[in-house]
């Protein structure tokens, strides 16, 4: 297991190494410099400026600096918001959306299993119906859209919660819901499918034989069984939610660092993109080593190469 | 077949449902709104009950930096104007004021300026503000080793040796500017600069208290704890990644009895739709409109349009397509498209018809004190049939049928829909022509425009300072915004007149200026399309807030809260 383990990290810094480098180059193609008001200067007073930060040098001298700080964990300082470093930049704005993303991952998760349970259980009943309904409707609809209805209704109509900005827990119900839409729709589906073919299964029929009561037949020989699939998506799902808060983050006036990406793409502020890029890849990578480890724990009948020693 | 008809019923039931949320949304939005104006007025009786002085405001983004020489963005020059001050501020009618000088002597030549200081302004730390503080901001700014952008620009052809020190050729120490003891500063001018006073009040010209900066080294105005404050307010709780901050009443500021408001608050917000409901809520007190939203607002009593003085207009690169370069061409595009309608149903947000290069309401004579505007009138105006005249003899001379032209302009919701009426209207009233759209990202215009990779290219510019050369002096041969291959030996003797021999005489520069710019129109330079205005939903109670033609939007300095 831990030799599985190392393995696995040594694979996810080469990982990161590839995405950090095609990245940098990628960037690098972005029109434009970092430069806020490059149409009032002379080409000279750029060239000193871009000196300044050493932009004049040639490119494979910019990433061989670039990745010499990377590897001593220096993400450099920001263009943009002049000589705060981006580490600093990244950690302010990483609370809220972490917050968002693990409050609807959680109970959109939840939710989504619920539903799909109760779907599977009452096979073809209004219940089922009323749970794919729901489920079409999460995948289909963009969150933006459900973020701006319930604006109107919850915020607007009813008064109950605040329209948008952030400062406390009232503040993060709306882009909670608006967000876990997804997770959940996602969730349900997987859970009824698998649900239905787990109990469909002759290991729960012999259970039944055997006399074990519906609810330990449901939570303990169905469920069981049945999540398995749906830790696979759940990667995706966080991953997918990171991406989302990027619009939610905007229409709620969320602080996030979803936000800061896309403003930093605009004022090509090269070592912000550069850190939410890496960020965010990371989190990408540490969440599906986390879930290649928990089908260990969750399945005993995939157990990881060396795990027996 | 039973099940499907289950299905079936649940599925119209949902939708309906869906439907009636969303048509009942809109009827009571308006009687909400109705409902919430009223309790709007509870709120703000609530808030204003003792004759609190206070605002809260919503920002379109965070404030990337508060260090005065290195602000470009819009909020950096705004939030340093509040908290600081330089020789002079922007008074009523954006006309120089007092600020930490208390007035100045030209020499003769007008090329040194001595201004005597104040002795009573201090730094929020206690320490006086004197003329030493402005030598070493002034000099960061131009060292090549600050890196600042607006540096080079507002200083450089300025003061004295400005270019040759940011070049790395000179010494900082040779910047024309000195200190004449603590309260007196003497500034070498590299030629008579008429409009140097209202240089003084950008913030690239603030003063920086030199212990304190250099003590702080690379945090230097990253957050509230790094910074001093020698203006009408301080900020607090700010650091580069907040979100939400206010501006205080600076006691300490030597104007302190005629400051009235004593907080702003801060919240970044940057969609339009929820500023719009937080105002109707009675949240804030200021929200912004964008043209989508303007219909439904225009009636709203609190909806006001301030103009901008950002003047939008088509460049013509004379170099890469022949038919560009045949003035009548150009004087039949410039003529050839109707802008009351695209500003009327287009932008539809009060901006207004641009006539000339010059916005309205700027730079008075220096004598009559009538607009630039007033003088020289309209000097391009849609007329289609005039363009169709000019046209045809342009296809004549050039011995073509039909021209194909490619018009470059950003890729934002507004500018797409702008270039495609363009096109339309282009093609309709010019036979033969045919325009094909290039949508760009900004930065990527601002390349190709560097390259003179374009055809025409939809363009913009604000004033940098209050002085028709600030617009005029882009397009002399080979300027550094010129890129579109406009040449012609008058105009730069004109602008090369008004900045040397006739920088002494107001009223002959001025002519010259308006000289040149009928030139411009002559040549076809350019072809102006709009002056851009800003609307927004204002709450009564904001009062005394005036907005500037340049730096920063608002000045707060004189605003307060009506009961």
């Amino acid at each position: 297991m831990t030799r599985y383990i190392f393995q696995r990290v040594i694979y996810m810094l080469l990982t990161l190494f590839i995405i950090a480098s095609i990245s940098f180059f990628l960037m690098k193609f972005l029109p434009g410099t970092p430069l806020n008001v490059e149409n009032k200067l002379s080409p000279e007073q750029q060239e000193i400026i871009l000196e300044k930060y050493g932009l004049n040098d040639p490119l494979p001298v910019q990433y061989f600096n670039y990745m010499a700080g990377l590897v001593q964990g220096d993400l450099g300082i920001s263009f943009h918001f002049d000589s705060t470093p981006v580490s600093d930049i990244l950690l302010g704005r990483i609370g809220p959306s972490a917050l968002l993303g693990a409050q609807s991952l959680l109970v959109g998760t939840v939710l989504g299993i619920l539903l799909g349970l109760v779907a599977a259980i009452n096979h073809n009943g209004i219940m089922d119906y009323t749970s794919t309904l729901i489920s079409v409707l999460g995948k289909s609809i963009p969150s933006f859209v459900f973020a701006g209805l319930l604006q109107l209704v919850f915020a607007v109509q009813l008064g109950w919660l605040p329209v948008a900005l952030w400062g406390e827990f009232k503040h993060t119900i709306l882009p909670t819901i608006a967000l876990m839409i997804f997770p959940l729709a996602t969730a349900a589906r997987f859970t009824r499918t698998e649900m239905l073919e787990v109990l469909g299964s002759d290991f729960i029929t012999t259970a039944r034989a055997k006399g074990v009561n519906e609810f330990g037949i449901v939570f303990k020989h169905g469920l069981r069984n049945a999540l398995i699939p749906l830790i696979t998506v759940i990667g995706p799902m966080a991953v997918s939610l990171m991406t989302g808060t990027l619009v939610i983050e905007q229409i709620f006036g969320v602080p996030g660092i979803g936000e800061q990406f896309v403003t930093s793409v605009m004022v090509v502020d090269y070592p912000i993109i550069m850190g939410t890029t890496l960020l965010f890849a990371v989190l990408f990578v540490v969440i599906i080593l986390v879930i290649d480890l928990l089908y260990g724990i969750i399945d005993p009948r995939i157990r990881l190469a060396g795990g027996e020693k | 077949m039973r099940k499907s008809n289950w299905l079936l019923l649940v599925l119209a039931l949902v939708l309906s449902m869906f439907l009636v949320a969303c048509s009942g949304g809109e009827d009571t939005d308006d009687t909400t709104s109705d409902d919430t104006n009223t309790s709007d007025e509870g709120n703000s009786e609530e808030n204003a009950g003792d004759g609190e002085q206070v605002f809260n405001f919503l920002n379109g983004d965070t404030i990337p930096s508060m260090d005065p020489n290195m602000v470009t963005d819009t909020y950096g020059i705004e939030f340093t104007t509040h908290t600081m001050e330089g020789l002079y501020r922007l008074g009523e009618d954006s006309l120089p004021v007092e600020g930490i000088a208390i007035d100045h002597e030209v020499s003769d030549d007008a090329t040194v300026w001595t201004f005597n200081l104040r002795e009573d302004a201090e730094w929020s730390n206690g320490d006086p503000v004197t003329a030493h503080d402005f030598v070493y901001s002034w000099r960061r700014a131009v060292d090549p080793d600050t890196g600042s952008e607006y540096g080079p620009y507002m200083m450089g052809g300025v003061l004295e040796n400005a270019t040759e020190i940011n070049a790395g050729e000179m010494a900082i120490e040779e910047l024309g500017v000195e200190a004449d003891g603590d309260y007196t500063l003497v500034v070498t001018l590299e030629k008579p600069v008429p409009y140097f006073e209202s240089l003084t009040t950008f913030p690239t010209y603030f003063p920086l208290n030199e212990e304190f900066t250099e003590e702080q080294g690379d945090d230097f105005a990253t957050s509230t704890d790094t910074l001093l404050f020698n203006g009408p307010f301080t900020l607090e709780n700010w650091d580069s990644v907040a979100s939400e901050w206010e501006i205080v009443k600076n006691e300490n500021y030597w104007d302190a009895e005629t400051v009235q408001l004593d907080k702003i608050t801060y919240q970044v917000m940057k969609e339009i739709q929820p500023q719009i409901d937080l105002y109707e809520q009675g949240e804030v007190d200021r929200a912004g409109i964008s043209s989508d939203f303007v219909d439904e607002y225009s009636t709203h009593e609190d909806y006001q349009i301030t103009p901008e003085m950002s003047v939008f207009y088509m460049k013509f690169n004379q170099t890469r397509n022949e038919a560009l370069d045949n003035v009548n061409i150009r004087k039949a595009i410039s003529k050839g498209y109707n802008k009351n309608a695209l500003v009327d149903t287009i932008l539809n947000n009060g901006s207004i018809v641009a006539t000339g290069l010059m916005p309205a309401d700027f730079a008075p004579h220096p004598e009559t004190g009538e607009t630039f505007r007033e003088l020289n009138g309209d000097l391009v105006e849609f007329d289609a049939e005039e363009a169709q005249q000019l046209w045809e003899k342009g296809l004549e001379e050039l011995g073509e049928e039909s021209v194909e032209i490619e018009y470059l302009t950003d890729d934002s919701e507004t500018a797409k829909n702008q270039s495609e009426y363009i096109k339309n209207q282009l093609e309709t009233n010019l036979p033969g022509l045919t325009v094909t759209l290039k949508q760009v990202p900004f930065e990527q215009r601002l390349d190709l425009d560097t390259a003179m990779d374009y055809d025409i290219q939809a363009a913009g510019w604000g004033p940098d300072y209050l002085d028709p050369n600030t617009f005029l002096d882009l397009w002399v041969t080979d300027g550094p915004n010129n890129y579109m291959g406009y040449s012609n030996p008058e105009y730069d003797a004109l602008i090369e007149e008004a900045a040397n021999e006739l920088a002494l005489e107001p009223v002959e520069r001025y002519n010259a200026f308006l000289e040149a710019e009928q030139m411009l129109f002559e040549d076809a330079a350019i072809a102006p399309t709009y002056q851009r205005a800003r609307a927004q939903l204002i709450a009564p109670k904001v009062q005394g807030v005036q907005t500037n033609p340049f730096g920063s939007d608002y000045e707060y300095k004189w605003a307060y809260a009506a009961e």
